[in-house]
């Protein structure tokens, strides 16, 4: 799907945050920022923003820089900071059309909460985890909303709205040294408290946790690969099509009693 | 003779012409970057970097160097008698017979060239160049014949209407082809701009059986990086590309060309002399690209070269394997040209082909192109009992590991040469996990930026600790660390270490009676020069020794030496992966094939990789640092 022309005037901003090297714990550009970041290029060339909250790593925020915008706007904020009250105050002046975020960051509290608690706050509807971003006609997107296995649901949502962008967007282009390194950075000091909240954690590197062995007794490399690529199928379980959205709410929130979420 | 009055006017016209030409072509030269150069001094070295330097090239074609000294001697002796006896008029019939010896002389080579000219090998331009013997030809005989009269051969009189008009005609096309030509871009160019380019080559050192190899540096903060128009280069490589006398060596020895990936270094070079002069390509009568057609390619001082007279393709096909460098009679830097224009791609427009960018962002975040956690660098050692530099921080030798460690085939390569170095009781260490990528793949992408990053830190790291040499099997960290490393000290240091190549270095060792070794019990063996050793670092000689030392009389293959054919492995060839129609690293293993060889040895676990990436049946390929070990006396303490 090509984004139509009228898209080109779209209001779109990422929002890029300080990622993390899974081998070598280095700070990089964060992977499914920088696909929001593409997506928004795509999308908007010249009308996308880059903000980022926090204190604004150089050598990152120029990565990010490097995939070819002029400029960006920095939030500058302490590392222990609350990005959530921030973003909206600024975004409440500076209201985009769409407003892309990753998934959930890659390093720091890394709860995959803030593009909900933006769209609360805002009001706006969440996408979560969308692939693509097609044509945009009389304030409508055509969304496709990346599922397990590849799969795709395609979803019309009104603007504005946020969506936080999956690994199974496109990839991000190279990040070239020479624009990332001219480009301006739209400083911009904020109030805003630090995150009581966290500021009483402890941080510590996280341990696998086992992981139960699958045992395939498939004889040849077609029964493997069905093995590998099959749905994990649940035993239990209902669906739910025909009864009333209060009963469907009902069952969930049974469900989430019996297995103890919700108490 | 009726030709008296005109011959003067004609030789100052052309005279003229020349001056202005010249000057106009200068003028095109000083549109690229400021780069200061020492007139004089660089004036003077012409001619002893002409006779000795150049020759020394030329003269791996014995036929074209004789003709070439008999043809440009004689015209340019003659050149300077015409003025005195021509045009300023001195009657000295001693200045006339030389002359006439002169003329003679000139054409007789001129003959030479008109024979090479009959059935020309596809490496020669054609075109204008087939031209240029007739017009040499002329410009000789014509000469030859206007001073006889002067020489008191003939009367001052002789013939008619006829013969004037004819030697008028002779004479014409002679100093219109190599005056005015030589100044408005003929072929004869070449000798004008081949003059001042050794006078002013950007890499002087390599005249008088120097090298100088190492890439220069990228000034990070420069408004543009690396060259995207013909006026980013420096004046003097602009001036480098004029020299270019078409005569396809590079062409002939290109292992991209002979794999029909889409480059040809004689294509390339007059693509840029296209984009300094403006124009299109369509008057080049050489070979093309491979896979592309001559005549659609544009260009201009100041237009980007990667949109219409260059294709990216043809950048990313080059191994910067230097063997067009070496060939090349005029002493032009291909390989130094090809990597600014990377150098843009990279930098400017983020665009290194297929896993390139993948490959810069690993060696960013991990300081390894693969992206292998950086501290597990030193899994590969787990069994060997190594002394890593920062628990002894004062040795005799400093073994530099190179990304092979996260390479099992390479690791075979590693645990050999720590075999040797145990054997022979060195006194070394490693950096372990301190040790990062040399940055050489990094740099050949044009990434100078994530070169220049990993250079300073790694020198960082060097300067913690005391050693008096560097080991590594890599000859490309070798490369890097003995020739561009020193760029990148901080003001008023230098390396206060030698760098050696492991071959150096065990030769050495087995030269001492540090080894004690059995002879070779295999069949017959072929050696493969590794580009970055061989070209790049003038080390021919160790290998060799060395596994003479073993009793291997080698059989080399064709293409060895100084003309060792690339194994296709260089330059970040394998990850730009440009498509052509036969890999490199199976036609060097054809030439392998043709000796014979039963083995293969190698200095470079890159060469490795490539080469044992052809299919079998082929012969086995070893490092050499294998290749002792198996023949390793081992001492029973
Ligand atoms: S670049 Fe050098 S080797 Fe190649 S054609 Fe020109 S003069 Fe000959
Ligand atoms: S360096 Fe090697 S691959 Fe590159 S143009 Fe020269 S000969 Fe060809």
């Amino acid at each position: 799907m090509q984004p139509d022309l009228s898209a080109k005037s779209l209001k779109v901003t990422s929002l890029i945050s300080v990622g993390q090297h899974p081998k070598s714990g280095r700070a990089r550009r964060a992977e499914q920022d920088a696909r929001a970041v593409e997506l928004g290029l795509t999308l908007s060339d010249d009308q996308l923003e880059m903000l980022h909250v926090g204190s604004g790593d150089k050598t990152v925020m120029r990565s990010y820089l490097g995939m070819g915008l002029p400029k960006m706007t920095l939030l500058k904020q302490g590392d222990r900071g609350d990005a959530v009250p921030v973003l909206c105050d600024y975004l409440a002046t500076h209201a985009p059309d769409i407003l892309l975020t990753g998934v959930r960051a890659e390093s720091g509290e890394a709860s995959g909460m803030l593009p909900f608690l933006l769209a609360e706050k805002l009001g706006w509807p969440l996408v979560s985890r969308i692939a693509e971003i097609g044509e945009v006609n009389d304030g409508v997107a055509e969304v496709l909303q990346a599922l397990p296995r590849g799969q795709r649901r395609a979803i019309k949502v009104r603007l504005p709205f946020v969506a936080s962008v999956d690994n199974a967007a496109a990839e991000p282009r190279q990040s070239a040294f020479g624009p990332g390194q001219r480009a301006g950075i739209n400083d911009m000091p904020v109030a805003g408290g630090d995150d009581v909240v966290r500021s009483g954690w402890e941080e510590s590197p996280a341990r696998k946790k086992p992981k139960r062995l699958k045992v395939v007794k498939a004889k040849t490399a077609a029964d493997r690969f069905k093995a590998a690529t099959a749905k994990a199928s649940g035993g239990g379980g209902k669906v739910l099509k025909k009864e009333s959205p209060a009963e469907q709410a009902q069952a969930v929130l049974d469900l989430l009693i019996e297995e103890g979420v919700v108490r | 003779m009726i030709l008296d009055g005109l011959l003067p006017v004609l030789i100052s016209v052309a005279l003229a012409l020349l001056a202005i030409g010249a000057l106009r072509r200068i003028s095109l030269w000083r549109a690229g970057q400021p780069e200061s150069v020492n007139i004089i001094a660089g004036l003077m070295a012409v001619p002893r970097r002409y006779m000795v330097d150049l020759h020394h090239v030329v003269e791996r074609d014995k036929y074209m160097s004789n003709t070439h000294v008999a043809t440009a001697g004689g015209f340019v002796l003659s050149m300077v008698l015409i003025i005195l006896v021509h045009l300023v008029g001195l009657d000295n019939s001693l200045l006339a017979w030389a002359l006439l010896a002169s003329t003679a002389l000139m054409f007789i080579g001129a003959v030479f060239v008109y024979k090479r000219r009959q059935n020309p090998p596809s490496r020669l331009s054609k075109g204008a160049w087939m031209r240029l013997p007739k017009s040499l030809l002329s410009f000789a005989a014509t000469f030859f014949i206007v001073t006889l009269p002067a020489a008191g051969l003939l009367p001052v009189n002789f013939g008619g209407w006829v013969l004037a008009l004819v030697l008028m005609a002779g004479i014409v096309l002679g100093l219109g082809e190599l005056l005015f030509g030589m100044g408005w871009g003929g072929p004869m160019k070449h000798a004008f701009a081949g003059a001042l380019h050794l006078a002013f080559h950007r890499r002087a050192e390599r005249f008088g059986g120097g090298r100088s190899t190492g890439l220069k540096p990228v000034n990070l903060t420069a408004k543009i990086l690396g060259v995207s128009k013909p006026s980013d280069f420096k004046w003097n490589q602009l001036l480098g590309f004029d020299a270019c006398v078409q005569c396809g060596r590079c062409e002939a020895v290109c292992p991209a060309f002979a794999a029909g990936q889409p480059l040809n270094p004689k294509k390339l070079i007059q693509d840029m002399v296209v984009g300094l002069a403006g124009g299109s390509d369509a008057n080049y009568a050489g070979s093309a690209y491979p896979g592309k057609d001559v005549g659609n390619a544009k260009g201009g001082p100041t237009q980007v070269i990667t949109e219409g007279l260059v294709s990216p393709e043809t950048l990313w096909s080059c191994t910067t394997c230097r063997a067009c460098v070496e060939e090349c009679p005029m002493v032009i830097e291909h390989v130094d040209a090809i990597v600014d224009m990377r150098r843009f791609l990279t930098l400017e427009k983020g665009d290194t082909p297929n896993k390139g960018a993948e490959t810069l962002e690993n060696l960013i975040a991990t300081d390894n192109p693969n992206g292998f956690a950086p501290a597990s660098r030193m899994n590969w050692a787990a069994d060997q009992n190594l002394r890593v530099m920062a628990d002894v921080k004062d040795v005799d030798v400093l073994f530099w590991v190179s990304d092979g460690a996260f390479d099992m085939r390479s690791q075979r390569i590693l645990r050999a040469f720590v075999k040797l170095l145990k054997a022979a009781n060195v006194d070394f260490a490693v950096l372990g996990d301190e040790e990062r990528d040399s940055g050489d793949v990094a740099r050949r992408l044009g990434d100078d930026a994530t070169f220049q990053s990993l250079a300073k830190r790694n020198i960082e790291t060097l300067s913690k600790y005391r050693f008096n040499r560097i080991v590594t099997t890599d000859p490309h960290a070798f490369h890097v660390l003995k020739n561009e490393y020193k760029d990148f000290y901080p003001d008023g240091q230098a390396p206060e270490y030698e760098v050696f190549h492991h071959t150096t270095f065990i030769n050495e060792l087995v030269k001492a009676s540090a080894l004690k070794l059995d002879m070779y019990k295999g069949g017959t063996v072929t050696y493969h020069d590794p580009c970055y050793l061989g070209r790049y670092n003038g080390e021919y000689d160790s290998p060799r020794e060395l596994l003479a030392e073993l009793g291997i009389e080698l059989a080399e293959m064709e293409r060895s030496g100084f003309r060792s054919r690339c194994c296709g492995g260089g330059g970040g060839a394998p990850i730009t992966d440009i498509p052509g129609e036969r890999r490199i690293a199976d036609m060097r293993m054809e030439d392998a094939v043709a000796t014979g060889a039963e083995l293969v040895a190698v200095g470079c676990q890159q060469c490795t990789a490539m080469l044992e990436g052809v299919v079998e049946p082929r012969p086995e390929i070893k490092d050499i640092a294998e290749i002792v070990v198996e023949s390793l006396i081992e001492e029973v303490h």
